[in-house]
């Protein structure tokens, strides 16, 4: 009786463990296929080779990798890694000298700063090369061409309100008929700069309607929760009444909220989203080199989108070596360069940086050399 | 002739004959057996060791700023209440389908059917997370609705109703499909084991099938349906990815089954809340970890404890 038990019990584990390796491998297979090159590398050199690791952000993970394919492919001597850590390990990483450069969802606080400083023996090279527009999806049968006041949406989020056809909702979709159905506000379960860049832009623009701490960790209990930026799409596609946030390059298939920006209502386009930059301010005694952005989340700008996640490349402005050097410089370059950014605008959905921000981020990373 | 030489000389004492083979399987089998031991206490020193400075530190620098317990509490009461769901479901369904395949269908059915129960452990958790947070949370919207119209005071089903479906329920019935197969397993292989005598003897006295079974196949196969069932409880509290994919988790210490408010599980919360986590935050959620590896612990104890103390009364001997 028990040897006949172990046996099966024994082969239930062996399927199990062939079941689980060969989705391993599947798993492996799947990412690194990953993007061919698209219309080629402009890198505006001769090409350069050495190994160079970073590490951060995961919301950069898909805009990483189609940057690696595509520079790698006209620098076949470059070997270029990129681990989604997560934006606090990879600043950490950076900042110990573990990865030549990090992808950051924030710029540096002061004491990190100080900290990148010594790490780098120098300045610190700080671009925001990736900027990728929020939507805010919702599913709610009959309605289509929601537009909400910030105020209104920091509302709903708050679950002050309930219904779709509460007066605030109708006092911005005026000629609509809106259903008597509770309204399901889908949040993230899992930490996310898309979480902290939400939270960040109900705090700024809603005139006080949103009361809670920015972080990347949603702040209201008792919602709807899903995991990942899949995850939440799914819950929104699958309910009735639902309204949830997510990267509107993942969220193609459901109605996006227009927001009130001044006195228009701003839809999430990757050009509207490129805008908010315009109209932000950099933030002071970062350093020469350092771009990074006080967002203007509160903007009445025309034509501007301001629910955008705004993701860093950090990396110094010298390195001890040479070869380091020349590759962070010529990547970064291309991540920056117009086909750079059409490459991820292609395949992570960012929104691509415009010529005269692209004109002043050119000198910093052109400082990019080897020296102590 | 031969014989008196026999009975002349002295019986020497027992000495088991060693060879070389013996002593390497010996050896080899004892090696395993340290191994485990020392493995576990490896994966314990770790857990303790990572766990420390969260034990430690003032819950003001812990994550969402509380203490410790009230941070693995809830996380420990879905555990359990997920596991608790999916054993209740799971349990009754093994046995009978046990039954099904030993005692009542025809041999080639039977093992047909057997050999696809047994293909459902081989899908990987992931998959089935996607079934239940896609296919199966939509479908049960129904079901829901209609436990919470009709059901509605008990305070399992208390509502609101969840307009996605990811709820509790659905969670404990996805996991009773995951751990369908293992206590089936067990259970089948236990009930195989009835000693002939016994049926026939059950059914000699006039005995129905039914009757056959509840007097001599249950009462044989109980501890052999507990260690399956304890067995599918430890991966049912140590089930993460189904639960992180399908649980709308928002942190509530609720009964209510159906609604978008849920309390997460502990493997489901390190899944959520790790890649994004740094510093005691880490440490915080291998202090969890830590305490769902006790739980596990005390479960397949509790498991043991009560198999042999059956062992006695099983009526194989």
């Amino acid at each position: 009786m028990k040897t006949v038990r172990h046996g099966s019990r024994a082969r239930i584990a062996a399927v199990g463990i062939a079941a689980s390796s060969a989705m391993l491998i599947a798993g492996c297979g799947a990412s690194n296929e990953s993007a061919p090159p698209a219309g080629g590398g402009a890198t505006g050199g001769a090409a350069v080779s050495g190994t160079i690791a970073g590490a951060g952000s995961s919301a950069q993970q898909a805009a990483q990798e189609a940057w690696i394919a595509g520079f790698t492919a006209s620098n076949p001597e470059a070997n270029i890694s990129y681990d989604p850590s997560g934006s606090g390990a990879g600043r950490t990483q950076f900042l110990g000298g573990g990865v030549a450069f990090a992808g950051s969802d924030a710029y540096l606080k002061a004491d990190e700063l100080e900290k990148a400083k010594t790490r780098c023996a120098g300045d610190v090279v700080e671009i925001p090369a990736y900027v990728s527009p929020i939507a805010i999806i919702y599913n709610v049968p009959g309605v289509t061409d929601l537009q909400l006041a910030p105020a209104t949406i920091a509302q709903i989020f708050d679950r002050k309100i309930a219904k779709w056809n509460d007066p605030a909702i109708a006092a911005d979709n005026p000629g609509k008929t809106l259903p008597d159905l509770a309204i399901t506000p889908v949040n993230r379960s899992d930490k996310s700069g898309t979480t902290q860049n939400f939270a960040d832009y109900l705090k700024a623009a809603s005139g006080g309607a949103w009361s809670y701490d920015v972080k990347d960790e949603w702040p209201v209990a008792g919602g709807e929760a899903a995991q990942g930026t899949s995850g939440v799409v799914g819950a929104v596609t699958n309910g009735q009444g639902t309204i949830g946030y997510a990267d509107e390059s993942q969220a193609k298939s459901l109605g996006h909220v227009k927001v009130k920006v001044g006195s228009e209502y701003v839809g999430p386009t990757p050009e509207a989203a490129a805008q908010v930059l315009e109209a932000s301010t950099k933030v002071d005694g970062q350093g020469q080199y350092a771009f990074a952005y006080k967002l203007a989340r509160d903007t009445t700008a025309s034509g501007t989108y301001p629910v955008v996640l705004v993701s860093y490349l950090l990396a110094c402005s010298k390195y001890p070596d040479a070869a380091t050097a020349d590759v962070v410089k010529s990547y970064l370059t291309y991540v920056v360069s117009a086909d750079g950014q059409k490459v991820a605008a292609e395949k992570a959905g960012a929104a691509p940086l415009s010529d005269k921000l692209r004109t002043d981020l050119t000198p910093a990373i052109n400082a990019i050399a080897a020296g102590t | 002739m031969t014989a008196p030489t026999e009975t002349a000389t002295t019986p020497a004492p027992a000495k088991p004959v060693t060879q070389l083979g013996d002593r390497i399987f010996a050896g080899s089998a004892k090696g395993a057996g340290i191994l485990i031991l020392v493995v576990l206490a490896g994966v314990a020193a770790f857990l303790v060791a990572q766990a420390f400075p969260a034990v430690v530190a003032s819950p003001a620098e812990l994550p969402g700023e509380r203490s410790l317990a009230a941070y693995i509490g809830p996380l420990v009461f879905g555990t359990v209440l997920a596991a608790v769901i999916a054993l209740i479901i799971a349990t009754p369904l093994a046995i009978a389908v046990a039954l099904f395949i030993t005692h009542y269908a025809p041999r080639r059915i039977a093992q047909g059917l057997a050999y696809v129960v047994d293909l459902l452990a081989a899908v990987p958790s992931i998959v089935f997370g996607l079934w239940g947070a896609f296919t199966l949370a939509p479908a049960a919207l129904g079901l829901m609705t209609w436990l919470h119209t009709y059901l509605g005071w008990l305070p399992f089903f208390a509502g609101p109703v969840s307009v996605t479906g990811r709820t509790m329920l659905v969670v404990g019935v996805t996991l009773a499909v995951m751990i369908l197969p293992i206590i089936t397993a067990v259970s089948r292989e236990v009930f195989l084991q009835t000693p002939k005598l016994h049926e026939e003897a059950a059914l000699a006295l006039g005995a129905t099938r039914w009757e056959m079974i509840r007097m001599a196949v249950l009462p044989f196969g109980r501890s052999g349906i507990i260690s399956g069932a304890m067995l599918g409880l430890g991966r049912a509290l140590g089930e993460t990815m189904a639960v992180a994919i399908i649980l709308s988790a928002s942190g509530a210490v609720t009964f209510n089954l159906i609604s978008s408010d849920n309390p997460s599980t502990i493997a489901g919360n390190i899944a959520l809340q790790f890649p994004d986590s740094t510093g005691l935050a880490v440490n915080t959620l291998i202090a969890s970890g830590l305490v769902l590896f006790v739980i596990t612990l005390l479960v397949n104890a509790l498991a043991r404890f009560i198999v042999n103390r059956r062992r006695e009364f099983s009526g194989a001997n």
